[in-house]
């Protein structure tokens, strides 16, 4: 009887292992070993290639060249398309963290009830089922830096995700990658603080100092832990581990700043006015803090700084509506940036209306078409984005040993009337394109 | 008792042009610009003394196919030819100019627009035919300068959605001018040309419970039925009475501008998002009768049958991304080509500030992605948008007799690449990318979004000495 139950348990596991393993083999069905062949392969690690062949092996790129000197190894399933570029990158989006429907239950991009929250996760706010992820991934982006919106002084975290999986974690490339503050308009209050511009720089000082002296005291507290005056206060006697001298415990608030005081995380600003622009080259020099300059609008106006100050600049939408802080936009903007040598990406960023999610291709594309040209446009989607958010090693370009994250169109991915024909990310062909 | 008359003869009445409409306010135009550069005494009052000539380019005139080499010639602000080189005879005293390599197309329509700082119907009332736009628009707005750089030349301003009704609605010319009535396009009567504005769905509805404004779709159809019986009780008693002992009834100008409705001259621009809105505005005009024009159709594409069974023309509208309001999240690429393919005419706009008018040429490549025809998405730019304004024998293509609205690309029309170099009204030259005021306005920068002191006023006028 115990005998026959355990055959039928044991038949009962190999039935669902074979289930499973068939589950797994449905959602992961390109891990077989593939290549793509592109008229054009733009790998963003030197010059296009003309009839290139890019071969992927267990997920990563194991070569890349013309065809005449890179053959597609036996038994290897082979993709074609006129035009092959990396998986594009998305340096600055929201998405994930706001959804299609545009109501209080999908839109976790901003918390009101207090104006610096730094310690909150974007990991725990992203719905990697989001449909407008899969809505960008079907125009080519594979990588998007997501988090946390401007809306108020400092919002919360932002992290990089790949466009793919069925949970966040699926998707991960990076947990924490930035630290969002607001500077202007969009990180007031209308009621209570910071009300103004010098309330704003006012608080973001203090909560950094006070971030600072957190980290002395808990840097400390941990090197000498029997050090005779840690003895704690008489009023924190309930002390443990984890609390300083003072018997203070861990804060995560002061915790997410200090990393950004450490130079663990950049400090992402959004700045669009030319004066909020030089407080955040103000804050990177008092605090020594890396800076990422997000939005930019009157970039144009503060050149010599921005480039003095070696800060990267995470441009707003090239369409972003000009109004409000975007009134002086311009669509040449990339371009001055780029003549000026600063290092800059563009970004989808976050809209409150329609269209709910901008697609950083298009947004790309109108810089390609003012002037920057489209390969620099591509950089700016691409490699350059990668390295500004510090994943260049993994991703941004079609090199031996990156990740094989490739879009694939039929024709100059800029022009409006180019469709996408199918996405790869980590090897897999997860998206026929739109 | 019987029913109230129907008018089931307007109903069907496909858009069409209400009789040959010679353009009577250019005389007026012609003479308000030349008083005022006579003021500045910086340019010649008349534009156009001698016939203008643009050869070489290839020119989309829309209602014919594309000709390569062609040659357009305009006077006194109207075209006066259009054709391949050898079917033009060019007039011996024409100003010519050689645009190889350039593409001419007609000035683009936007069927709908929000420029001007415009200001409508408040929060009284849900249904407020009354409101004026064109009493709200300020002309110095940079919107203006951004639409002339986009090509746009003729615009249907409309109040918001937020209302069923939010008022009367102004068309347009990009004429420059430092009013609004210098913009404004009067008919054959003189009457100042314009549409309703009606919406549906959500916009128009509070769900507080505590307004004027509907909580339901139902409530919101229904309110405007009982306004649309009563608009139809008003002329009614109004044609009894009038010359009867007591009179015409007392004069209410929201129900003058609701007979301009009923009698098929004011023509309805009503916003509609989800399927089955679209479907009430298609019931609510089987019943009053009244010319409309459906803006927005996100889900245009599910009825598109329908919508072309009743013969009602679509202005639509291409976002980057569904969603963002919950009627939207249906919202496709496809839209153009599905409605094309069902025989819907079609339009597109650029609902300034939803996309930026200097764009507008994108939304027609959008929808060619989406499998629309080429032509059909120019034409969705230009000649569809002015058969919606009842303005088509006057523009929307380059044709003999028609205004001489047009615009000078440095390439196909549908490419990112492309830029439009110059904007023509009327034969007057109202954007000039060569110039360094023009291009501000054109790419942005510091300045670009301020609003302007007067502006194109005499425009263009020297370069009708021929200087090319």
């Amino acid at each position: 009887m115990i005998a026959r139950h355990h055959r039928r348990a044991r038949g009962r596991v190999a039935g669902f292992i074979t289930a499973a393993s068939l589950l797994i083999a449905c959602a992961v069905p390109a891990s077989a070993q593939i290549a793509v062949v592109g008229e054009t392969v733009y790998t963003m690690a030197g010059a296009p290639i003309r009839d290139g062949v890019v071969v992927i092996r267990d997920g990563r790129i194991a070569a890349v060249g013309p065809a005449a000197s890179t053959p597609v190894p036996p038994g290897f399933r082979v993709h074609r398309a006129r035009v092959v570029t990396p998986g594009l990158v998305d340096a600055r989006a929201t998405v994930g963290l706001t959804g299609i429907y545009n109501v209080p239950h999908d839109q976790d991009q901003a918390e009101r009830s207090s104006a610096m929250q730094p310690e909150l996760r974007a990991v725990d706010a992203y719905n990697a089922l989001e449909r407008l992820v899969t809505w960008v991934r079907g125009f080519g982006v594979t990588t998007i830096h997501t988090g946390h919106a401007p809306g108020e002084l400092i919002t919360g975290q932002t992290m990089i995700v790949k466009t793919v999986g069925r949970t966040v974690d699926d998707a991960m490339v990076r947990e924490t990658a930035a630290i969002v503050a607001t500077l202007g308009p969009g990180g007031q209050r209308r009621e209570g603080s910071p009300g103004t511009r010098g309330k704003a720089m006012a608080m973001l000082r203090q909560e950094l100092i006070r971030a600072g002296e957190y980290a002395h005291r808990r840097d400390d507290a941990v090197e000498d832990p029997a050090a005779p005056d840690a003895a704690p206060a008489p009023e924190a006697m309930e002390a443990g581990p984890g609390r300083d001298r003072a018997g203070r415990g861990r804060d995560l608030r002061l915790e997410a700043l200090a990393r950004v005081l450490s130079g663990e995380l950049p400090l992402l600003v959004t700045a669009n006015h030319a004066q909020d622009i030089a407080s955040a080259l103000r804050l990177q020099q008092e605090f020594g803090i890396r800076i990422w300059l997000d939005g930019a609008a009157e970039a144009a106006l503060l050149l010599p700084e921005i480039r003095a100050a070696d800060v990267p600049v995470i441009l707003h939408p090239a369409m972003a509506r000009m109004v409000g802080e975007y009134e002086n936009a311009s669509f040449e903007t990339p371009l001055r940036l780029h003549e000026a040598g600063i290092a800059f990406a563009m970004q989808s960023g976050f809209e409150g209306y329609v269209p709910k999610v901008r697609v950083v291709l298009f947004e790309a594309a109108i810089a390609a078409g003012y002037g920057l040209g489209p390969e620099r446009a591509l950089a700016m989607i691409t490699i350059d984005a990668a390295r500004i958010l510090g994943i260049d090693d993994r991703l941004g370009s079609i090199a031996p040993g990156k990740d094989a994250d490739l879009a694939l169109y039929d024709g100059d991915p800029f022009e409006y009337t180019t469709k996408c024909t199918g996405v790869i990310i980590d090897g897999a062909w997860v998206d026929d394109g739109r | 008792m019987s029913s109230p008359p129907h008018r089931p003869a307007a109903a069907p009445r496909l858009l069409s042009p209400r009789g040959a409409a010679p353009p009577t306010d250019r005389g007026w135009i012609a003479g308000f610009a030349g008083v005022l550069c006579a003021v500045l005494m910086t340019f010649p009052a008349a534009a156009q003394e001698r016939p203008l000539a643009l050869t070489g380019a290839t020119i989309h005139p829309v209602d014919r196919a594309p000709i390569t080499g062609g040659v357009l010639v305009v006077h006194h602000g109207r075209i006066v030819a259009v054709g391949r080189r050898d079917e033009v005879a060019i007039p011996a005293d024409a100003d010519r100019r050689d645009l190889r390599d350039h593409v001419i197309m007609p000035g683009l329509i936007c069927t709908h627009s929000h420029i001007g700082g415009i200001g409508g119907a408040d929060a009284s009332a849900p249904i407020q035919p009354d409101i004026r736009i064109f009493d709200s628009i300020n002309v110095r707005d940079s919107g203006f300068r951004r639409a002339v750089a986009g090509g746009l030349t003729t615009l249907n301003i409309m109040p918001g959605s937020g209302h069923l009704l939010s008022g009367q609605t102004v068309y347009v010319k990009l004429r420059g001018g430092a009013v609004i009535d210098d913009l404004m396009i009067r008919d054959h009567d003189g009457w100042i040309m314009g549409g309703l504005k009606m919406a549906n769905g959500t916009n128009p509805m509070r769900v507080d419970g505590r307004t004027v404004f509907p909580g339901t779709r139902g409530r919101a159809a229904s309110l405007v039925r009982q306004h649309f019986i009563r608009a139809r009780e008003y002329l009614e008693r109004r044609e009894r009475e009038t010359g009867g002992r007591a009179g015409p009834p007392a004069r209410d100008i929201g129900m003058d501008a609701m007979i301009e409705v009923l009698e098929g001259r004011r023509i309805v621009h009503h916003h509609t998002h989800r399927h089955d809105d679209i479907m009430t505005v298609l019931r609510l005009r089987e019943e009053f009768g009244f010319r409309v024009v459906l803006h927005h159709v996100s889900d245009g594409w599910m009825v598109a049958d329908r919508i072309a069974a009743a013969g009602v023309p679509c202005s639509a509208i291409l976002i980057d991304s569904p969603g963002g309001k919950l009627e939207a999240v249906n919202l496709s690429l496809e839209t153009g080509a599905i409605l094309e393919k069902a025989g819907v005419l079609t339009a597109f706009h650029t609902d300034d500030w939803i996309t930026d008018s200097r764009l507008f040429l994108r939304m027609a490549a959008l929808a060619v992605r989406g499998g629309m025809s080429r032509d059909g998405a120019l034409a969705a730019l230009t000649l569809n948008g002015a058969k919606m304004l009842d303005l088509d024998a006057r523009i929307g293509s380059l044709t003999p007799g028609k205004d001489a609205d047009f615009i000078i690309l440095n390439g196909d029309p549908l490419s990112v690449y492309t830029r439009v170099l110059e904007t023509w009204v009327e034969g007057r030259r109202v954007f000039d990318r060569s110039d360094p005021k023009d291009r501000l306005y054109a790419v942005g920068g510091p300045g670009a979004g301020h609003d302007q002191v007067p502006y194109f006023c005499c425009f263009g006028l020297g370069f009708m000495g021929g200087d090319q």
